[in-house]
């Protein structure tokens, strides 16, 4: 079966004041399967949100190219979800005006009371039900990112792209949203990746878990398939002794092999691109 | 200073009475020109217990005068607004634009009001009667955009990655980024530029009626000075002022909205 997203030799170059371009991704390879969900674990700074910045069509690609469902990624678009680790909520809008905002952008044909169905149905779903129409600000940050996953899925895209959506919340709220986003993910049948790291959120939420080695130049260091039967539930899998023997596959990449590049990376420069000229207004985002 | 009760008060009418209390004393000694409060008081109580009255051209009620200063400063601050928010915008958004007219900007935001007053004459002189109005705008307008202009400018570059992030994932076209996260975003440094923008536009209000010779608090203030009427060259100062205060009061009220909103 083909690949429903595919990353081939995947690279990310800054250039530097001092000439030398600093490689923060190189030759990243993977392939994600329709419905699948995943997980980028490394440590911080490794690149995986750059990684994932780059299929999210924010950060431009050096090297390589993505597909997404048959066709490649060139820039931004609602075709993938994004939740970002601080909700990114726009605080002049109320939670159900964040999700209006995107609903608005992908159903402009249908009708106005179709619109505020969806975005009220999400925003239930995730448990805003009663604080919709409240502002961000008068949110706490689990509510704020609530709402952050009802928008991203409400644009009902091809693929979600998680970028340490539950970095900044307590344990308590993030198990719960674990559950809120799971559920979701089941019901919509979605194909998630997700980037953080968390060894146990990793293994509770995905089939499969790619570890990154270190930056500079990190890449895909070993993948893990966590084959718990769906639908999940956190009980059965502490209880579970395999749960343990992953769980110290994991830690056991990040503290010990993480450091050391798989010998099919050759550390070869990938060739320089020339920075694109871009356009008046789209020049504002990258300010 | 420890507080205490009606600190707030007493404080300030202390401050006024230091002060009384000086000028009395200068205009008493060695400023014999200087009226003293009391005569002031006296000379301008017809202006201040009939505020609206109209005994001619340049003899009428102060708060008459202040509305006909009001009304020209409203009509430059809004051209002000209108001309220099966009033009706020486009520094913001263009490194190209900036740097074709930010060194222009830097040379003309600090020339006086009565520098630019004669050339604003000169502008409209085609309009023979009227040309002291356009001319009077003119300059309100040219003097009192540059904070409004810079204000916004600084608040554009300031929004966050994050929600323009959000709009590129959205794909909102040029005209939502705009109107739903670029302005939003903005408006407080909006208000701050606002506001500055108000202050600088009454300061030249005065100016200009200075000499254009128009009816206003400016105008009233010169005639009088050439009148050898001194005492009414203070009350105007201070009803300038008093004006001054009110209007910068108002409009941090309205900027304050906006930045909790």
């Amino acid at each position: 079966m083909k690949p429903f997203l595919e990353i081939s030799q995947l690279g990310k170059t800054y250039p530097t004041p001092s000439g030398k371009p600093a490689v923060i991704v190189e030759q990243f390879d993977l392939k994600i399967r329709k419905g699948e969900f995943v997980t980028l674990i490394g440590h911080s700074g490794c690149g995986k949100s750059t990684v994932l910045s780059m299929i999210a069509g924010l950060t431009d690609v050096t090297s390589g190219g993505i597909i997404l469902s048959g066709r490649e990624v060139v820039g931004s678009g609602p075709d993938r979800g994004v939740v970002f680790q601080a909700p990114c909520l726009l605080p002049w809008f109320t939670a159900f005006e964040n999700v209006m905002l995107g609903i608005d952008q992908v159903y402009y044909t249908a009708a106005r009371e179709e619109r505020r169905q969806i975005a009220e149905y999400y925003l239930t779903v995730v448990g805003l039900a009663d604080a919709m129409h409240k502002r961000p600000a008068e949110l706490s940050q689990g509510m704020r990112q609530r709402c952050g996953i009802a928008r991203a899925f409400a644009l009902s895209p091809k693929m979600l792209l998680l970028d340490e959506p539950f970095g900044m919340l307590d344990s308590l709220t993030r198990y719960e949203l674990q559950e809120v986003l799971l559920d979701l993910w089941q019901k919509d049948q979605k194909t998630a990746l997700m980037v953080t790291h968390d060894v146990d959120e990793a293994l509770f939420l995905s089939d499969r878990v790619v570890m990154m080695t270190n930056g500079p130049a990190a890449t895909v260091g070993e993948i893990l398939e966590i084959k718990f039967p769906r639908p999940r539930s956190r009980k059965q899998l502490l209880e579970d002794p395999f749960y343990y023997e992953l769980r110290a596959q994991l830690i056991g990449f990040l503290e010990e092999r993480s450091h050391h590049r798989p010998v099919h990376a050759a550390a070869t420069p990938p060739p320089a691109v020339p920075p694109r000229r871009r356009n008046f207004l789209s020049s504002l985002v990258h300010a | 200073m420890n507080k205490f009760k009606l600190d707030w008060l007493i404080l300030p009418l202390l401050g006024i009475a230091v002060i009384l209390g000086l000028w009395a004393l200068f205009s008493a000694t060695w400023a014999k020109d200087l009226p003293s409060p009391l005569k002031t008081w006296e000379s301008s109580k017809p202006y201040i217990v009939e505020p609206f009255a109209k005994r001619g051209e340049m003899d009428q009620g102060i708060l008459r005068f202040t509305w006909y200063s009001l009304t020209l400063v409203a009509q430059g601050y809004a051209l002000a607004l209108i001309i220099g928010t966009p033009i706020g915008f486009f520094l913001g958004l263009s490194k190209g634009f900036t740097k074709t007219f930010d060194p222009i900007i830097q040379i003309l935001r600090p020339v006086s009001p009565l520098a630019w007053l004669p050339l604003g004459l000169v502008l409209f002189l085609g309009t023979g009667k009227e040309a002291g109005t356009y001319g009077a705008l003119f300059t309100i307008a040219i003097c009192a955009m540059w904070p409004t202009v810079l204000n916004t400018a600084v608040g554009v570059r300031a929004v966050p990655q994050d929600y323009l992030n959000v709009g590129r994932v959205l794909k909102l076209s040029r005209w939502k980024t705009l109107t739903k996260i670029l302005i939003p975003a903005t408006l407080p440094y909006m208000f701050t530029g606002f506001r500055l923008s108000l202050g600088i536009a009454w300061l030249v209000i005065v100016a200009a009626e200075m000499l254009t010779g128009r009816p206003g608090v400016g105008g009233f203030l010169w005639q009088e000075y050439n009148a050898l009427i001194y005492e009414h060259i203070i009350l105007s100062i201070i009803v300038i002022g008093l004006v001054g205060f009110v209007l910068d009061r108002l409009m941090s009220l309205l900027e304050q909205r906006f930045k909790t909103a």
